[in-house]
């Protein structure tokens, strides 16, 4: 909403200066978003006429003017302006005068020819953009008078970010109601004296649509002038506000939208045929709009027709073929309520958004149509004469929305505000809001003005107590109502935790958007169960992800594209799948890595990354959780995968994730030249801790027994260490792997690994017979359950 | 023949000069040892009548103690210079980097949530969770949100394509679902904080379609407006760790009323006075706490919702929002 202050000031005048207007309205839940300050620096300047012009000697496109400035000889002034001719009104800056664009106007001589100032473009004084030539003022300007004082200057075009509930600021008279609220000052009614009808010509209007429609005012005048131009002061007012002046009906509708928020239409009263209706469109019905489109309407959409056609979608825009044109000369005048509920959405669907759409599915005053179309017909036969004939209105009283009164207990507005308002406040604040207010035992009963839609229940008047009276005046406290905590459990491991360990290990947390290309996930083979978008911003970001990873890898790539050689990112978030109707919105972490192990180093560690360090990673994360079920990792299945270099990760038997090496098919194309690792996780399992629980320390010495053995090739390590543990139960306190060996010299078929058994027991130090004991049967169990052999 | 005393300086004298431990401990055993020459002085002592037994036991003895001292300070003095030989061997350059200096970093998009969290943690807030594909119910009409209405026009909604049951679902377009999420089958006293991705379909210089939201609720016998502007008011300081001018606007939100925006004072570098509007808030909107099935006369609440890379490019001198999305590892390192 873009008005002009001088406007608002005339009905309503606060008595603050600008900047406090602003803060005020601002302040108030009313955010002036915008101030354009208009006839500032204008000193000086002064509405002219050329008496006299001649060309130039010296220059082709220069003219020597006399210009008559209302007191003594005309003053000569040197010109370039194509415009400039003989009886043109133009305003001056005369010697002396600073204009806004700092031009100081000094005598001076122009090739030759003296110059005693400056005949001004609206964009030099900075009222208009229009650079084309002298700005034109009307034939009845006074010459000589100042031309703030002529052009109403000066003034600010004040422009209002308003939120939805607040249509009844949506035109001048609405705001007043609030500015006069907030500064205690008298509104003063624009004229809206009932205009007598000099003619009969009447249409009649039949409500067909209930709800819809509740109140229709229309009027016909007959024998206007369709192309009279709005006076200045009009069209100062529209420019002001943001509306660029057309021709005095169209303006005249826009005017008075402005002033009181009533959105209006003018037929051309010539191409209507018969009764104006207003219904519900059927389902094979166009209509061919203002704007030259042609809308496809059905039983949604409002209408306003005549006895054979649509004339126009109901408070939206009207028709191409009953518009107003310059052979106008009888029009017919609309001003109408429009429920919000059979507007909202629906310019939407027409791709549209128009002035009257946007203030009829807030709301409009229903009282309004009457006055609105009084104070049009008295501007419009002003401007463009023309007989009106009388107001029909069609009413379905059954149909007007209601204006209930509203409680307010006095002791709810001090708990939900924690402050208490003085009774003479709150009546003060609601009066001044137009509301009409009864006392009660514990406190008031008000209603509402009929523009005021946003006022049903008691919170609603409490909101307008406190921003009348200021937001600034509650007080501040800290809540003291009761405490109730609700801890993470502690065997959960913390979010936070997880995080700060794999950034312990080098890698970058990142966040990718939720939504990726399908093709992406199509070379992932992971499209499968992709959730789509219906309206995605472009196809690149068209599906849900399903797995963290596409979106992660495709980050590594772009680091890579910059020079980086070793990255390592991480990420946590949702994947999101749907099988049947079974949508799925899981958390997952992810790890990418790719490069060498360690950073580059004169330490010489050169060696690529590998399998077991991604590995490492991921078990050193899950270890956080503490000591948790089995850990086992399997051969993984996902197309994606090397399939001899990856694994799913299986807790306890569920599949918590997988971690690997990605297929080279799918680094060809991805267009990726090395390896690159990776792992992915349900995040629910990396949080499932468990509480520790200690165990006492063994205070005797501990054994360590080496062996070597000799196993197929074939033979996976976990089976291994699960054989000894298994034979040697308590006995071993510890196993570790420090050796793998397959050469030439072993045979074929076959590898060597060399095991470290850590001996201990509780009640006793082991002897040597004990721990040959030990590992003899661990070789027997070797030997039996894994083809084992002692390594000679 | 050579006098015990001339032998005894030549001795100190060699102790003296000995250019190693081993030369030194030789000297100790030619000297003190067994066979050493002091120990064949003493053996000779008995034999000596006893007036001049007593003389010469005493100067041995002196003599003894002395070889013992000097022996002692000599060895001393070696070891020193071996260790010094060692340590002049041992030197490395300090100044080169240490190994395996891998460090990761936390995105300042988390950083910034995680003190968020944190601070409402201290407040006695707890973390709720909510999806990121929800239902028009939860974001929408359990919050006050006519269908079609205007203040739905102003969430630039992302639809998801219907499954067969032709369910129509949205991405999250604000963290406040997550609201009803928690009060639902719940009764006061709550104070929760959720945090999380929200999406509009919205993509310029400004604005990314994915980014974060944190949102608070309180709900309890006592709250109120001003309890919201208190705790408002402390939230930002403490995130800020300064003090700030602070404004509450009046706003709109269909699910609060009444409904503020906060502004900060955040003055420009010119000095010219500048607002930032950084948190939308308000008293939770009776119709949602009956939506919830809670009794909006007996309880009363208010509710706050903050963007999470609003905070985070204040805080850290962010200035161009899609920094936060294009994971370039030079701008993630910059977060320690």
């Amino acid at each position: 909403m873009k008005f002009s202050e001088n406007w608002l000031r005339e009905i309503v005048n606060p008595g603050v200066g600008r900047d406090e207007l602003c803060r005020r309205l601002t302040m108030a839940g009313l955010e002036v978003e915008n101030i354009e300050i208009l006839g500032a620096g204008l000193e000086g300047v002064v509405v002219a006429e050329i008496v006299a012009c001649e060309p130039h000697p010296n220059a082709d496109k220069l003219r020597v003017c006399k210009v008559a400035i209302g007191k003594g000889e005309p003053v000569q002034i040197v010109c370039g302006a194509p415009n400039a001719r003989v009886g043109l009104k133009a305003p001056l800056a005369t010697i002396g005068a600073k204009l806004p664009n700092g031009i100081e106007i000094k005598k001076a001589a122009l090739r030759g020819v003296e110059s005693n100032g400056m005949l001004c473009s609206a964009k030099e004084l900075n009222l208009e953009a229009d650079a084309s030539g002298l700005m034109e003022l009307p034939d009845d300007a006074p010459v000589g008078r100042p031309l703030t004082e002529y052009l109403g200057l000066p003034d600010a075009s004040i422009e209002l970010k308003l939120t939805p509930n607040r249509p009844d600021c949506l035109g001048l008279r609405g705001l007043a109601d609030d500015v006069a609220a907030l500064f205690d000052a008298p509104v003063h009614e624009p004229a809206s004296n009932p205009v007598a009808a000099t003619s009969t010509a009447q249409r009649e209007v039949r409500l067909e649509a209930g709800t819809d429609c509740p109140r229709y005012c229309g009027r016909v005048i007959e024998g206007i002038d369709a192309t009279a131009k709005s006076p200045l002061w009009l069209a100062s007012r529209l420019r002001r506000s943001g509306v660029r002046p057309i021709s005095a009906i169209v303006d005249v509708t826009q005017y008075v939208m402005l002033e009181l928020g009533q959105p209006m239409h003018a037929y051309d009263a010539g191409s209507l045929h018969g009764s104006i209706h207003v219904r519900r469109a059927r389902a094979d019905e166009t209509l061919k709009l203002l704007d030259g489109n042609e809308a496809k309407l059905d039983a949604e959409c409002l209408l306003i027709t005549d006895d054979k056609a649509p004339l126009g979608l109901a408070g939206i825009m009207g028709g191409l073929d009953s518009r107003v044109t310059d052979a106008t000369q009888n029009v017919f005048l609309e001003a109408a309520h429009f429920a919000p509920a059979a507007i909202m959405g629906r310019a939407r669907k027409f791709g549209l958004h128009t002035d009257a759409s946007h203030r009829f599915e807030r709301g409009v005053d229903p009282e309004l149509p009457r006055v609105a179309i009084e104070r049009a017909t008295a501007l419009l036969i002003a401007i463009a004469g023309g007989k009106p004939g009388p107001v029909i209105e069609a009413v379905l009283p059954e149909h007007l929305p209601r204006c209930a009164a509203v409680r307010l207990r006095r002791n709810r507005l001090a708990r939900v505000l924690g402050m208490s308002v003085a009774d003479a406040e709150v009546e003060r604040i609601l009066r001044a809001l137009g509301m009409r207010v009864d006392t009660v035992a514990d406190g008031w009963l008000a209603t509402p003005p009929s523009r005021r839609f946003d006022i049903a229940i008691e919170e609603d008047l409490i909101e307008e107590i406190a921003r009348v009276h200021g937001y600034e005046r509650v007080p501040t406290h800290a809540p003291s109502g009761e405490l109730r905590l609700a801890l993470r459990s502690e065997a959960q491991v913390a979010p936070v935790r997880v995080r700060a360990q794999l950034a312990a290990r080098g890698y970058r947390e990142a966040i990718c958007y939720s939504f990726v290309a399908r093709d992406l996930l199509r070379c992932w083979s992971m499209e499968e169960a992709a959730v789509a978008l219906a309206n995605p911003l472009s196809a690149d970001l068209g599906v849900m992800r399903t797995s963290l990873l596409p979106g992660l890898i495709e980050a590594l790539k772009r680091n890579l594209n910059r020079q980086q050689e070793r990255v390592r990112l991480f990420e946590t978030g949702l994947v999101f799948t749907q099988r049947a109707s079974e949508l799925k919105q899981v958390p997952r972490l992810a790890a990418v890595a790719c490069g060498r192990a360690m950073p580059e180093s004169w330490t010489g560690d050169k060696r690529q990354l590998d399998f077991y360090d991604l590995k490492a990673d991921l078990d050193t994360t899950l270890a956080l959780g503490g000591r948790r079920g089995q850990i086992e990792f399997l051969p993984a299945g996902e197309a994606w995968l090397h399939p001899g270099r990856s694994a799913e990760v299986r807790i306890d038997g569920v599949s918590a994730g997988v971690v690997g090496s990605l297929h080279p098919r799918l680094l060809k194309a991805l267009d990726l030249d090395d390896d690159v690792l990776v792992f992915e996780l349900d995040l629910a399992r990396v949080y499932a801790g468990k509480l520790p629980q200690a165990r006492g320390l063994s205070r005797f010495p501990s054994v360590r027994r080496d062996i070597a053995i000799v196993v197929p090739e074939l033979a996976i390590y976990a089976h291994i260490e699960s054989t000894v543990r298994a034979e040697l139960g308590k006995s071993l306190s510890e196993l570790l792997v420090f050796d793998q060996y397959c050469g030439p010299n072993l045979g074929l078929g076959v590898k060597s690994l060399a095991i470290g058994l850590i001996l201990q027991d509780d009640s006793r130090t082991l002897t040597d017979e004990d721990a040959d004991h030990c590992v003899a049967r661990a070789v027997a169990a070797l030997e039996r359950e894994c083809g084992a052999r002692l390594r000679g | 023949m050579e006098t015990l005393s001339d032998q005894i300086e030549r001795a100190l004298e060699q102790i003296g000069s000995a250019a190693s431990l081993e030369t030194l401990d030789g000297l100790r055993v030619s000297l003190l040892g067994k066979t050493g020459l002091v120990t064949e002085q003493l053996k000779q002592l008995g034999k000596l009548p006893a007036d001049e037994r007593k003389v010469q036991g005493e100067r041995v003895n002196r003599a003894k103690e002395r070889l013992q001292s000097a022996i002692a300070t000599r060895k001393l003095a070696l070891e020193e210079a071996v260790f010094d030989k060692r340590l002049a061997e041992e030197r490395i350059d300090i100044t080169l980097p240490g190994r395996n200096r891998d460090l990761g970093s936390i995105h300042p998009v988390t950083r910034a949530l995680d003190r968020i969290v944190e601070i409402f943690s201290n407040l006695g807030y707890s973390q709720a969770e909510g999806p990121e594909i929800e239902d028009d119910y939860h974001n929408f009409e359990a919050l006050n949100f006519p269908p079609h209405h205007p203040a739905r026009a102003m969430h630039d909604t992302f639809y998801v394509t219907p499954d067969q049951s032709g369910a129509a679902r949205l991405l999250r377009t604000h963290t406040s679902p997550v609201q009803i999420r928690a009060m639902a089958g719940r009764q006061p006293p709550i104070r929760i904080i959720a945090a999380g991705k929200v999406y509009r379909s919205d993509s310029d210089q400004t604005h990314t379609p994915m980014f974060h939201q944190v949102e608070g609720l309180l709900v309890d016998e006592t709250s109120s407006f001003a309890d919201l502007k208190g705790t408002l008011a402390e939230f930002v300081r403490a995130f800020f760790e300064r003090d700030f001018e602070m404004r509450f606007r009046p706003s709109y939100f269909p699910f609060t009323e009444p409904s503020a925006e906060v502004d900060i004072r955040w003055d420009k570098d010119d000095g010219s006075e500048r607002w930032l509007e950084v948190l939308g808030c308000g008293m939770v909107h009776p119709n949602v706490l009956r939506n919830c099935g809670i009794d909006a006369e007996k309880y009363t609440g208010f509710a706050f919702g903050l963007g999470v890379e609003r905070f985070a490019m204040l805080r850290y001198g962010v200035t161009d929002l899609r920094e936060f999305f294009e994971n370039d590892v030079r701008f993630l390192r910059q977060f320690g």
